[in-house]
């Protein structure tokens, strides 16, 4: 169970949160002109990285507030700068 | 009877009587069941599992591969870790677990949650310094220990401190812990996992049933000792061979001799102690065996145990030693430490070997963590201490604690410790030499263990597989070092480069029932019920299970059957008036300036043109363009709808649009309240629907398709919407929760005929109005379903468009919804049944299939590729292929004439009487206050008026998030607060017991100097919000809202939690 830090309630158990996937995905700006490659890679390809890696949590049973957070893959250490 | 007369900490002064395989003795408290079976003299205490040995008590701890036995409900137990009680009743067993059907698990387990700076695991010598230190420097402090009392082995010993009973020195450290406010102790308790982020579980052993507690905290000292080890010789099996440290802890700690005359196998100094303690309880040392070559006057130096001799019931008479054979019915076995390191190895850090010790202990920490004591190899008592106490220190500093002073070690009277022996295995020296076992839990033997070691196999993880060493419900504690030693000898290699398996939780076996806590029977998942659900059970409905709510299926009249009782549902739907209880559906007040161009971008049709008092239809996708969800969307006021979402989707919908808000479209001003337990909602369909909504909302009969008002309901402000999903004339009509249930009960009373979600099912079919769930499974688009309609070609975008264009979204040949009708109308066609054409493959499955009552058959939907109207299919479920053909999806009223209802059916004049209110937890009330005690009280606070805020603050109420209040309580309405007053209720828990209720729930940290006041977070499975508060007079409490909907789970909760 990690211990993951809402910027807004405190350090609370993972089963307060719901997962969102690899962070920084913007939406593209023009769909209608995106390509099929282009429009394939953001919805369906996601980086899968052994180690550090930026993801977004969403404080589901708290105070409902979507953040990014660096977690790293293999020991779980959440990035606290 | 081999009780000695005095000494040891069992109380002689109290007979406790047990039985064993059904023969009645007698112990005394502070004895495990182990001691008090070898004080009455039983020595086989079971069989092994493979072959079917005899086998003695082993050790005196958890590590016990031998002595397994049933008590009660528990399959298995190890009787050295068994407290003795009157009355138990414990039945041998061969090597594993037997459950008894008939015997009632009576436990109340549950759980609970606690926070500290620094947890300290083991009240031994190094533990009980470590919590001394660090409570002094003032950190929060919880210490957890196995046995009844603290002392770890200082109870086992009869070491001396400053010249005085070690236990006295213990006494004074736990006087002290106990002094400090921020110290917890508990006994009794067993750490058994190490997670992530210093998340420890530990389980407590109560008489009524295990508590399974839940530990975060900053640093960890692990101080969980040292477990002697035995090591593989000829005949190491016997009842009668047992660990010397085990010897020492019967004969000190139990009063209880193991044996008449002993031989001592001394791989290690601490057989010394043993012989010495042996010795002076009255047990006969007939040899000490020391392979060291340097040893004391006393033992057989440079000398090895080469093989037991038992009697005819396999019982230990002769140790050998060479040519030279001694007399003796105890083989005390001393083959040196194994440091417990399961913990440390659990929080990922890696254990190195220690060739002077001869053990594994911990390297490197992976987490913030610290082994203290014989854990790392440090045996002697005074550098325990020592070691515990500067770890204490250094784990308190983090926590920015003063630091203690004043602290002396004591002065033992221990000699220095001799490095052991590095011996793990002497080889048979003759062919009919008995079995060398390396494992006794599991009957492995060196001969397994060359056997795998012969086929090539290296690592010590194939070999625990190979041959199962180390597989056993005591995990291998006393096996793993020995086989990676016999693993080297065989191999040729240093144990280090052996190593050892991976060390898993839980470290000791707990029981499912452990586990679940209170998530038992009724409570092991929340049920959702909505305000008129006990009016449901009085009618004798039958439920299902959508996702966590209480459905009515359907309402069964006088032994009907299902289909019986969803014909006459949907007949009177369809030709009278009918009633369904709609509160699950999800409702989502949606509002801002933005919030029309926001839904215009979520759904795939247009909202922002819709004109204020209508509600319109959409479907929303996710990115891949695939359906999400769908439901009515009302326009309330320009800047303000209500959306309306499938029951299962609920909540996922509302994550969907916080997603969308937060992270894509933050510049656009919209807003997201759930409503949905705030309103309870009635459908009222059928032809006469008129007249009952002109009884209970007066002119609200006359809205036109599609259209709401705002207006009484039963003299209540509600909502009526003339929406419908069954293609009749339909209504949903909303009041807030409380007066949910007398709405549905008066319309019932006006004649509406209740129906369940199979009829709702049916209608909509007949209709073929696709199912979120049911014809969509992920992979479908608007389009599949031939909604094309539905999808607005003129907005430039929304989420999912561009997946429309996608090759394979774009595609011809997907599967489209068709309808679907038997040749014999009578045929059942199975939902999920496979789709074939006369010759082709797999075209398709069928999803909906009902019995309809309007058209007299059966019919399904299906979702088929490459199919057109009148092409003939085979549906195939099992054995039966049901010839099918298929034609348009809406079998019932295809040009909607029926929408209006019965034109002669007219408002009546007269009102129906007026509603009642009810709380969602008013049922409660006398089991509340029966629970009630001087420690704890609980009562609900109904009809507390709330509303939610968003965006500037309020400047009153409850802060829920960054731009969210909640306002509660006698305060004036202001623009734009949604009123959620049927949203949640309020349930006070006050008391000086409260606290010690809520952490057997709530995992945040509810330490009065941390928890902030109030937070939104879980109780058992529920969300909350819970707000502590004090009164001017008496001590206060925390008021705890929950979901109107969860209201009767967490009564149930608490009500079972209060019970203890």
């Amino acid at each position: 169970m990690l211990l993951i830090d809402c910027p807004h309630c405190g350090p609370r158990d993972e089963n307060e949160f719901r997962y969102g996937g690899q962070a920084g995905i913007a939406y593209p700006e023009t769909p209608a002109s995106a390509t099929d490659a282009e429009w394939a890679e953001y919805v369906f390809l996601r980086d899968n990285p052994k180690g550090w890696f930026d993801e977004r949590w969403f404080h589901v049973h708290g105070c409902r507030t979507w953040f990014t957070l660096r977690r790293h893959t293999v020991t779980h250490e959440i990035w606290n700068p | 009877m081999t009780r000695l007369d005095k000494g040891g900490l069992v109380d002689r002064s109290v007979v406790l009587s047990f039985s064993f395989d059904g023969r009645r003795m007698e112990g005394h408290p502070g004895d495990t069941l182990a001691s008090a079976l070898l004080a009455n003299g039983v020595r086989v205490v079971g069989h092994s599992v493979e072959l079917g040995r005899p086998r003695g008590i082993f050790s005196a701890g958890p590590e016990e591969p031998n002595a397994l036995v049933r008590v009660g409900a528990d399959p298995m137990l190890a009787a050295t870790t068994v407290e003795l009680y009157e009355g138990l009743e414990a039945w041998s067993l061969r090597g594993k677990g037997r459950v008894d059907l008939d015997a009632t698990d009576d436990r109340r387990c549950d759980k609970g949650y606690l926070h500290c700076d620094v947890l300290v695991v083991g009240g031994g010598p190094a533990g009980l310094a470590a919590a001394l230190s660090a409570g002094v420097a003032g950190a929060r402090v919880i210490l957890v220990d196995d046995q009844p009392r603290l002392g770890g082995d200082l109870l086992n010993s009869r070491v001396r401190l400053d010249g005085s009973r070690a236990l006295d020195w213990v006494a004074l450290v736990r006087a002290r812990l106990a002094s400090m406010p921020d110290v917890r102790v508990l006994t009794r308790t067993t750490a058994i996992g190490y997670y992530d982020h210093n998340y420890v579980v530990a389980v407590e052993r109560r008489p009524r049933g295990e508590r399974l507690w839940h530990l975060r905290t900053a640093q960890v000292v692990l101080a969980t000792g040292a477990q002697e080890r035995s090591l593989a010789f000829p005949g190491n099996d016997r009842p009668g061979v047992m660990l010397a440290s085990a010897a020492r802890t019967y004969v000190n700690r139990y009063g209880v001799r193991p044996g008449r005359r002993a031989v001592v196998f001394a791989c290690a100094d601490s057989g010394y102690e043993a012989a010495r303690d042996l010795r002076a309880a009255g047990v006969e040392i007939a040899a000490v065996i020391d392979p060291r070559p340097q040893a004391p006057a006393e033992a057989l130096a440079g000398q090895v145990v080469t093989g037991t001799v038992a009697d005819a019931d396999g019982l230990l008479t002769e140790v050998l030693v060479g040519d030279r054979r001694f007399e003796a019915d105890l083989l005390a076995v001393a083959g040196g430490w194994n440091p417990v390191v399961h913990l440390f190895s659990q929080s990922q850090g890696r254990t190195v070997f220690d060739e002077e010790a001869q053990a594994f202990v911990p390297g490197a920490s992976a987490q913030a963590e610290r082994s203290a004591g014989a854990c790392r190899g440090r045996y002697g008592t005074a550098e325990a201490i020592q070691d515990g106490y500067a770890a204490g220190c250094q784990a308190a500093r983090p926590a920015g604690k003063r630091q203690g002073g004043g602290f002396r070690v004591p002065e033992t009277d221990e000699l220095p410790l001799r490095p052991p022996a590095a011996v793990w295995l002497v080889e048979p020296q003759s062919t009919d030499a008995p079995d060398v076992f390396a494992d006794l839990h599991r009957d492995v033997t060196v001969a397994d263990l060359a056997r795998a070691a012969g086929t090539g196999m290296r690592s010590v993880e194939h070999v625990k597989r190979y041959t199962t060493a180390g597989t056993g419900a005591d995990q291998g504690k006393t096996s793993g070092a020995v086989v990676a030693g016999v693993m080297s000898a065989l191999l040729g290699a240093a144990p280090g480069q052996v190593g050892t398996t991976t060390f898993r939780p839980p470290y000791t076996p707990v029981s499912f029932a452990t586990l679940a806590g209170r998530d038992r029977g009724a409570l092991s998942d929340p049920v959702r019920t909505t305000a008129p659900h006990a009016s449901h059970v009085a009618r004798g409905a039958v439920f299902e299970d959508v996702g966590q709510w209480k459905r009515p299926r359907y309402f069964p009249l006088g032994g009907e059957t299902m289909e019986q009782a969803v014909l006459r549902e949907c007949r009177a739907a369809r030709t009278g008036v009918a009633a369904m209880d709609a509160s699950t559906l999800g409702k989502i007040d949606v509002r801002g300036a933005g919030a029309g161009e926001f839904l215009d971008r979520i759904y795939t049709n247009m909202y922002s043109t819709l004109r204020v008092g209508s509600c319109r239809y959409g479907v929303m996708c996710t990115a891949d363009g695939m359906v999400f969800d769908d439901g009515t969307t009302t326009r309330l006021a320009d800047d303000h709808y209500l959306m309306t979402t499938t029951t299962g989707n609920a909540a996922a919908v509302l994550d969907w649009l916080e997603e969308w808000r937060q992270t894509e479209w933050p510049g656009l001003e919209v807003s997201f309240t759930s409503v949905t337990d705030h309103w309870a909602t009635v459908a009222v369909v059928g032809p006469k629907a008129r007249e009952i909504i002109g009884l209970i909302a007066p002119g609200a009969e006359e809205l036109a398709f599609m259209t709401y008002a705002a207006t009484k309901v039963l003299g209540v402000d509600g909502r009526v919407f003339r929406i419908s999903f069954s293609g009749e004339l339909a209504y949903e009509v909303n009041v807030p929760w409380w007066y949910g249930r007398s709405l549905w009960e008066t319309v019932l009373d006006l004649g509406a005929v209740p129906y369940g979600t199979e009829t709702m099912h049916v209608l909509r079919a007949e209709k073929g109005f696709a199912m979120v769930g049911q014809e969509t499974d992920g992979t479908v688009t608007p389009q599949d379903l031939g909604m094309s309609w539905l999808v607005s070609k003129r907005k430039p975008d929304f989420v999912g468009k561009r997946s429309h264009a996608r090759p394979d979204t774009a595609r011809d040949g997907r599967k489209r919804l068709v309808g679907l009708l038997a040749d014999d109308p009578a045929a059942f066609v199975a939902e999920g049944a496979q789709l074939v054409g006369p010759t082709g493959p797999m075209l398709g499955h069928v999803t909906s299939s009902y019995v309809s009552a309007a058209l007299g058959r059966s019919f399904s939907l299906a979702m088929v590729r490459g199919v057109a109207v009148g092409d003939r299919l085979s549906a195939v479920s099992g054995e039966s292929a049901v010839p099918v053909t298929v034609v348009e999806p809406v079998f019932y009223d295809p040009g909607n004439t029926r929408r209006d209802g019965d034109p002669a059916v007219r408002a009546v004049a007269g009102r129906a009487a007026g509603c009642r209110k009810e709380s969602p937890a008013a049922a409660f009330a006398g089991r509340f206050e029966a629970a009630g005690s001087e420690r704890v009280r609980l009562r609900e606070v109904p009809f507390v008026r709330m509303w939610e805020v968003r965006g500037a603050d309020p400047g009153v109420g409850l802060r829920l998030g960054p731009d969210w209040w909640l306002v509660t309580g006698d305060t004036e309405e202001r623009p734009g607060w949604v009123d959620v007053s049927g949203q949640r209720t309020v349930l006070e828990l006050t008391g000086p017991g409260a606290l010690d209720v809520l952490i057997t729930g709530c995992p945040i940290d509810l330490h009065p100097a941390v928890f902030p006041g109030h937070a939104q977070t879980l109780l058992g499975k529920a969300a909350v919000l819970l707000e502590r508060f004090s009164e001017p007079e008496g001590e206060g409490g925390y008021r705890i809202y929950v979901r109107s909907s969860f209201a009767t789970y967490l009564a149930e909760w608490l009500l079972d939690a209060l019970e203890g």
